[in-house]
């Protein structure tokens, strides 16, 4: 099935098969996201997709485009929930912007810039997390995790292996490592793994390249989420 | 050692790892936690990455990374244990046992913590021990359980009457007051045909009793037209909305014709396996359900060749392990599969990717009981009762502020203020419809329906009268969702915690000016923007109560413009402990009065 959906009053093409953010990046729309990425199987998660459709909201990044749907993305109403949700994973974590490495190129950043995200608004919840250097090449700082499921994605569906999953339930989620240890060390990742590249933010981080790029001279230092990921992810999408 | 264990558990699952859940029960009731070592094994033998299991093991309430008591207890956390002096039942217990709750006692002998509802809400209050169930707990029997584990003494030794269990039937109606004989439902669907069984059950008006009320005869036609060489039949029977307790007693005095519905089911969808997803907090119902299993399958009701027919099906109990969420269909199909229970994404829904990727038909245990009859007694014998729009009798759990808590059925359409009178209710302020995730009504509602088109449940129904207090109802109710929440999507697992915090502050007099307007805004925020139906209702209890009683959120509120949500004086008690004081300079007060 093809045709034509209708998004924010611009009517766009989709193929069999996709999803509604798949057909709003190919038209060059962007829906703010954060575990989609363009390539992995669709995980739906972190709710920054959200769009309505029909009247109802739903993930952008899981929902298939159907002929005649009805989608509003940029509404004050949903910008407004997405830069809520935002604030939520800032809080639940430990973001200390300023001291991370990833700052400038972190999508979480990205996004929150994006949102015109200028506090946190919500108490923080300053959670007890580790960081796990015993690798290496590879550092994990659990405080930066948001649970998006790329790195557990990436190391199971472009890597063929198992490093990463998310344990826990409720708030008490965490992100654990396949070793007998339980530390990065003893897995069998690589520094080369798609794994240990892909995560939005500063919780998975390759050692020994920090600052090569200058804090003021990174991606979202000068560039919109929205710019960046269409030109990326047009090329990549399938 | 524990190899000769886990190989004996593993042949009883014959090493399939979609029965983790089931493996890993038995080894936290050997071991009281699931060791390090046993992780290893059944990684290797089942196949699997740790990690799967290690998430399984943190995702279940009922199984633990270290070693729980060597009888571990756990008293219900449920409004109406609450309202039974729960809190204070707590503290006895705790000094008779020498334990702290949430603590293991040093010599590993006992544990004791709280557990969400387990479906005992008419006689609470209620617990678990070993994961059996135990019942209207007071004082004397708590001095006898303390006596026990301190002798020791094996729980199968333990006094039956600890352990009494009761239906507490009111009122019956359409389902509870007819008989159906073994068989019977099969017969009819038979010689009927299925095409024609079929029409009945749509004639028949059917929505399904879980709650969301989904056409059943539509769900059912739904999975048989997927074309795939299986398809599969799911009993849910998580029950886990605190306040419902029915199909506990459906299952332990109808089970006969739950099955019979699977296996109506069965042969309209063409499938050839059924579960009983069964709440782990039902444990005591496990052994006789399997003894009636084995019964229909001697009576040639299960098994090959069902009466004679080509129809072979069979139904597998699995029991769950202490997680609300995996009432949800979805979540629970994953945790058949022997994964934590997570939401999927929909579409495809159940109906045509359920079990193992399969067409599977998930409806609730009262659901089947309905179908059953159905099947042998015709569409319109159940269409006749109920309202237009809800057909058939509706089958209640009644708890709280009444005379006779226990079970009920009704004709859908009946008003509130009759189900209040029947089960004996005065002095009512309101009534809890549904459930946590259902609508508090107050007392001017009374006159209000239940039916799906005004107020649905899914057999819940909490009476509370005028001493209780509207504001702990919505913390207890919140404070289950946040611990519920299986943290997948971001509004809910952070939102249900900020909700928790949020309320706790107002309703600890923490409060002040533009607290209530956010709380009400977290609450959308929340609702609207959830993957599952646990997070779209988990603001319920506080939305509902707050457009009911305002004031009395506003009373709560202090009378300056804003108050930090850090609690100073609670921050200071590390540095209190390290320095060993507890004079008045050592605290703090949270804003100069
Ligand atoms: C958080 C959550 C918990 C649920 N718990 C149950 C439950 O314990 N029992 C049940 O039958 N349905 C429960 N449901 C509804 C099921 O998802 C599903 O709709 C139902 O089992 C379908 O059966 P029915 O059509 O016979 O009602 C729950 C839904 C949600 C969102
Ligand atoms: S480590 Fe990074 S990629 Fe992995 S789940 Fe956390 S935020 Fe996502
Ligand atoms: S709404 Fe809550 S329970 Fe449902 S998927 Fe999201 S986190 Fe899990
Ligand atoms: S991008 Fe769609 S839910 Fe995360």
């Amino acid at each position: 099935m093809t045709g034509t959906i209708n998004i924010d009053g611009q009517n766009i093409p989709f193929e069999e098969g996709q999803t509604i953010i798949e057909a709003a990046t190919a038209a060059g729309i962007y829906i703010p996201h954060l575990c989609h990425k363009p390539g992995y199987t669709p995980h739906g998660s972190c709710k920054l997709c959200t769009v309505k459709v029909n009247g109802r909201n739903c993930s952008a990044c899981t929902f298939p485009a159907a002929d005649g749907q009805t989608v509003i993305n940029n509404s004050d109403e949903l910008q407004q929930d997405r830069r809520r949700i935002t604030q939520m994973l800032f809080v639940e974590g430990n973001h200390m912007c300023p001291s991370c490495e990833k700052s400038g190129n972190c999508q979480l950043q990205g996004v929150a810039y994006h949102l015109n995200m200028l506090d946190n608004h919500f108490p923080h919840f300053f959670a007890h997390r580790e960081v796990d250097a015993s690798h290496p090449d590879i550092l994990i700082d659990h405080n930066r995790c948001i649970f998006c499921n790329l790195c557990v994605r990436a190391s199971k569906e472009k890597d063929g292996k198992n490093v990463f999953a998310i344990a826990g339930r409720g708030i008490n989620k965490r992100l654990i490592v396949n070793s007998p240890s339980g530390q990065l060390k003893d897995s069998d990742i690589a520094p080369g793994d798609c794994a240990a590249h892909v995560c939005p933010t500063g919780a998975i981080l390759i050692k020994r390249t920090g600052y090569q790029v200058p804090i003021g001279q990174r991606i979202y230092d000068h560039h919109q989420i929205s710019e960046v990921a269409l030109a990326e992810e047009t090329g990549h999408g399938e | 050692m524990m190899k000769t264990f886990l190989d004996k558990v593993l042949a009883k699952a014959d090493y399939q790892a979609v029965r983790l859940l089931s493996i890993l029960r038995e080894v936290q009731a050997q071991y009281r936690h699931i060791p390090g070592e046993a992780i290893d094994l059944l990684a290797e033998a089942l196949n699997i990455p740790r990690t799967q299991i290690i998430s399984v093991v943190e995702f279940y309430s009922f199984l633990h990374l270290t070693p729980q008591g060597r009888y571990d207890i756990l008293i219900s956390d449920s409004i109406t244990d609450h309202m039974l002096d729960k809190e204070n039942l707590l503290s006895y217990f705790s000094s008779a046992l020498q334990v702290k709750v949430g603590d293991v006692r040093s010599d590993g002998l006992v544990s004791l913590n709280n557990t969400s509802c387990t479906g005992m809400c008419d006689q609470g209050p209620a617990g678990l021990i070993n994961g059996m169930a135990l019942t209207r707990l007071d004082r004397p029997k708590i001095d006898e359980i303390a006596a026990l584990v301190a002798a020791e003494k094996p729980l199968s030794e333990w006094p039956a009457h600890l352990f009494i269990v009761s239906d507490n039937i009111h009122k019956t109606g359409l389902l509870l007051a007819s008989s159906l004989d073994g068989g019977a439902a099969i017969r009819a669907t038979f010689s009927r045909g299925i095409a024609e069984t079929q029409a009945e059950l749509d004639r028949s008006g059917l929505r399904g009793r879980g709650g969301a009320g989904f056409k059943t005869a539509m769900k059912w036609r739904f999975c048989a037209e997927e074309k795939s060489d299986t398809h599969y039949v799911v009993c849910n029977a998580d029950e886990g909305e605190p306040g419902t307790f029915k199909d506990r007693v459906l299952l332990n005095s109808y089970a006969d014709q739950v099955f019979e519905g699977m296996t109506v089911c069965a042969a309209i969808i063409g499938a050839s396996r059924g579960f009983l997803y069964l709440r782990g907090e039902y444990l005591h119902l496990h052994d006789k359900l399997q003894a009636i299993l084995q019964k229909r399958r001697e009576a040639g009701l299960l098994g090959s060749g069902i009466l004679g027919s080509n129809l072979n099906f069979d139904i597998e109990i699995c029991l769950g392990a202490g997680a609300y969420i995996c009432g949800e269909e979805s979540a629970l199909i994953e945790s058949l599969e022997g994964k934590p229970g997570i939401p999927r994404n929909r579409p495809p829904y159940p109906v045509t990717s359920g079990y193992l990727n399969k067409p599977t038909v998930v409806n609730n245990v009262e659901t089947f009981m309905a179908a059953a009859n159905i099947a042998a007694r015709g569409g319109d014998w159940f269409s006749d009762f109920g309202t237009e729009k809800s057909a058939g009798s509706k089958i209640l759990s009644i708890c709280g502020d009444c005379e006779k808590p226990g079970i009920y059925e009704y004709p859908f359409g009946v008003s509130i203020r009759q189900i209040l009178t029947d089960c004996g209710a005065d002095d009512v302020m309101g009534v809890q419809i549904g459930g946590p995730s259902g609508t508090f009504i107050g007392n001017q509602e009374l006159d209000r329906q239940l039916a799906f088109e005004d107020l649905a449940t899914g057999g819940s129904f909490i009476i509370f009268n005028n001493s209780r207090n509207v504001l702990a109802i919505a913390q207890n109710f919140t404070h289950f969702f946040a611990h519920e929440s299986c943290g997948f999507c971001t509004p809910c697992r952070v939102g249900t915690s900020l909700l928790k915090n949020q309320l706790d502050k107002i309703v600890g007099g923490h409060g002040s000016a533009g607290d209530v307007v956010e709380l009400e805004s977290l609450c959308h925020l929340v609702k609207n923007n959830s993957h599952c139906g646990l997070g779209q209702t988990a603001a319920n209890p506080i939305l509902t109560t707050l457009q009911r009683y305002p004031d009395l959120y506003q009373k709560q509120l202090k009378d300056i413009s804003y108050e930090p949500g850090f609690d100073l004086d609670g921050a200071l008690e590390i540095a209190r402990r390290m320095a060993h004081r507890d004079d008045a300079a050592a605290h703090l007060s949270q804003v100069e009065d």
